[in-house]
């Protein structure tokens, strides 16, 4: 019997895709003042997924992401990576990027330092990391601006900045947390359309933190609702719109019914026990 | 899947880069327009003329004594007469302010880096150092004189002890104040801790560091002073304190404000030195340094 290439190839593919990026396993968080940030939560990240946590603030969406990034270890429950290397000692080396609320770059560096850093901590030289470095800014957007400072951008093109330093590294898995509430709706949706292309170009898997509903239906095929006191996920909504996205979408009629879907989940969730 | 030649990546690129268009427009500062420049320099040198013509008028109408206040023509002729003498006095008063700055700096941003290290560091020491400023430099200086070898170390160690301080203190307090976000970026990427106190926590402390060394610089000459009035010192290796002193001993009152326009004059360029280093390595990026435009 002769195999055919083609179809090795995809059976191949479709093992890989169906074995999670990220599995949490029961994970916990109490902060030390008592509060239970995350209670007792398990979901498996696929890859090429582009989920968001939606929720309001206190819900643990932005602990989750903490946890899943490795900053702070949860207090009970485990994080799985089964497709990525690990070290000798077991410890999963995951390939993640992280883009913070605010744009987190040194204001004593050039745009072309600032997205250089992730590569310079892993000692390649700036001649080395020239291309790729010049390649993330030319991805946003940004490659006139290499040797510019923080202070002289917007704050639009400050994120975009902050979004080519967690390009550079070509993460597998790009976490992101409220990215872009900090901005102005014309500023918003046009880095939501530039990540969009982003994503479908590239394929990385996204996990999105956001509390807006129409932002997380506009750019997620997986919505994950969350609630907080304590923080726990309440509903895990598919979005099953076709991508490419863009502004023509924003006004569907299956865009209203998702944020809709999306909205109820969210009030229901907090009108069990938040009297807010 | 194909690969992505660079030239289809640029053009799809191009297709929904982000364009900066929409963007405002990077703001450059602009710089300081001309007349602006001629009136900084111009107000305060008319204040100086008026203020030494003042000086000379009243002398002048007011017959006053020239041991009592001397008049500016007094005063410069003596800086002439006497420049031999006050020159080597203040080599001597800049060697000992200079080098106490020098070890300032190393002493106290070394331990500064030691403490953010290490807590139990900080714990150990912290409290010495802040025992060694806030006890009077006045009331130790006599303790020093004994025990060290010469007096001009004597001097050095106390005009040390005081300008170490606000370099130690400021520099700790910088060290602690690094942004937590870009801690966790570095934390996330792996970063060791050599990487982190280099990369970030030293260049964001600079600002701090710089307020430190502004505040250390006039308070090592002021430190250099003060020890020379309490050691007394006095022959070949006596500093500009020293002549001050005897000038008034000697009632030699031009001398005496020869010697006080010298001290002057050094404490501004040493306040102008550290602005101008300050202002050079914060020009780019701190707030402090950046024209402010509405």
């Amino acid at each position: 019997m002769t195999i055919d290439p083609a179809q090795a190839v995809s059976s191949d593919a479709h093992a890989s895709a169906s074995r999670p990026l990220v599995s949490l396993r029961g994970i916990s968080k109490v902060f030390s003042n008592g509060t239970t940030a995350l209670q007792n939560m398990s979901m498996d990240i696929r890859q090429g997924e582009f989920i968001s946590l939606l929720g309001p603030s206190g819900c643990g969406k932005s602990t989750v992401l903490r946890i899943i990034a490795g900053l702070g270890d949860p207090s009970s429950g485990t994080i799985e990576w089964p497709t990525s290397n690990h070290d000798a000692s077991g410890k999963a080396l995951p390939e993640i990027s992280f883009v913070f609320q605010e744009p987190t770059l040194m204001p004593w560096a050039t745009v072309f330092n600032n997205v250089w850093l992730p590569l310079r901590l892993k000692g390649i030289s700036k001649q080395a990391a020239r291309d790729r470095v010049l390649e993330a800014l030319e991805m946003v957007g940004l490659e006139k601006f290499a040797e510019a400072y923080p202070r002289e951008l917007s704050g639009g093109m400050k994120m975009r900045v902050s979004i080519a330093r967690a390009l550079v590294t070509r993460p597998k898995l790009l976490l992101m947390d409220e990215p872009f509430a900090a901005l102005d709706e014309i500023t918003r949706f046009k880095l939501n359309n530039d990540l969009l292309h982003l994503w479908e170009k590239f394929g990385w898997t996204v996990i999105f933190v956001t509390h807006s509903v129409f932002e997380s239906v506009y750019l997620s095929n997986r919505i994950v609702v969350m609630a907080a006191r304590p923080g726990r996920v309440v509903n895990d909504m598919a979005v099953d719109a076709p991508y490419p996205r863009d502004e023509d979408f924003r006004t569907s009629s299956i865009y209203n019914d998702y944020c809709k879907d999306a909205s109820l989940a969210l009030h229901s969730a907090m009108g069990a026990n938040d009297h807010l | 899947m194909s690969t992505v030649t660079p030239a289809t990546a640029a053009s799809a690129e191009s297709a929904h880069a982000p364009a900066e268009l929409d963007e405002p427009a990077p703001v450059f500062v602009a710089r300081d327009s001309r007349t602006e420049q001629i009136v900084k320099i111009l107000i305060p040198t008319v204040m100086l003329a008026a203020l030494v013509a003042l000086w000379a008028w009243y002398v002048k109408a007011y017959e006053v004594p020239h041991y009592i206040l001397p008049s500016p023509w007094r005063v410069a002729e003596s800086l002439i007469k006497d420049w031999g003498t006050l020159s080597a006095a203040l080599l001597i008063t800049l060697k000992i302010t200079f080098t106490a700055l020098g070890m300032a700096l190393v002493g106290g941003v070394g331990l500064a880096i030691l403490m953010s290290q290490s807590r139990w560091v900080e714990l150990a020491l912290y409290p010495y150092a802040v025992i060694l400023q806030v006890t009077p430099i006045v009331a130790i200086a006599p303790l020093i004189l004994i025990y060290a070898p010469t007096t001009q170390s004597a001097l050095l160690i106390c005009a040390w002890l005081v300008a170490f301080f606000p370099v130690l203190s400021n520099t700790t307090q910088g060290l602690k104040s690094t942004d937590h976000n870009l801690l966790n970026l570095f934390e996330m990427y792996g970063a060791n801790r050599w990487q982190t106190l280099i990369h970030l926590k030293l260049p964001s402390a600079l600002p701090y560091f710089l307020a430190g060394l502004r505040i250390a610089g006039g308070l090592a000459l002021i430190a250099a002073v003060v020890a020379e009035f309490a050691a007394g010192s006095a022959g070949a290796q006596s500093g500009l304190a020293y002549r001050l002193l005897e000038s008034q001993f000697r009632l030699n009152i031009p001398r005496l404000f020869a010697a006080l326009i010298l001290l002057s004059v050094t404490g501004v360029i040493i306040f102008a030195m550290t602005s101008v280093v300050s202002h050079l390595l914060l020009r780019k990026w701190h707030e402090s340094a950046l024209k402010r435009e509405n």
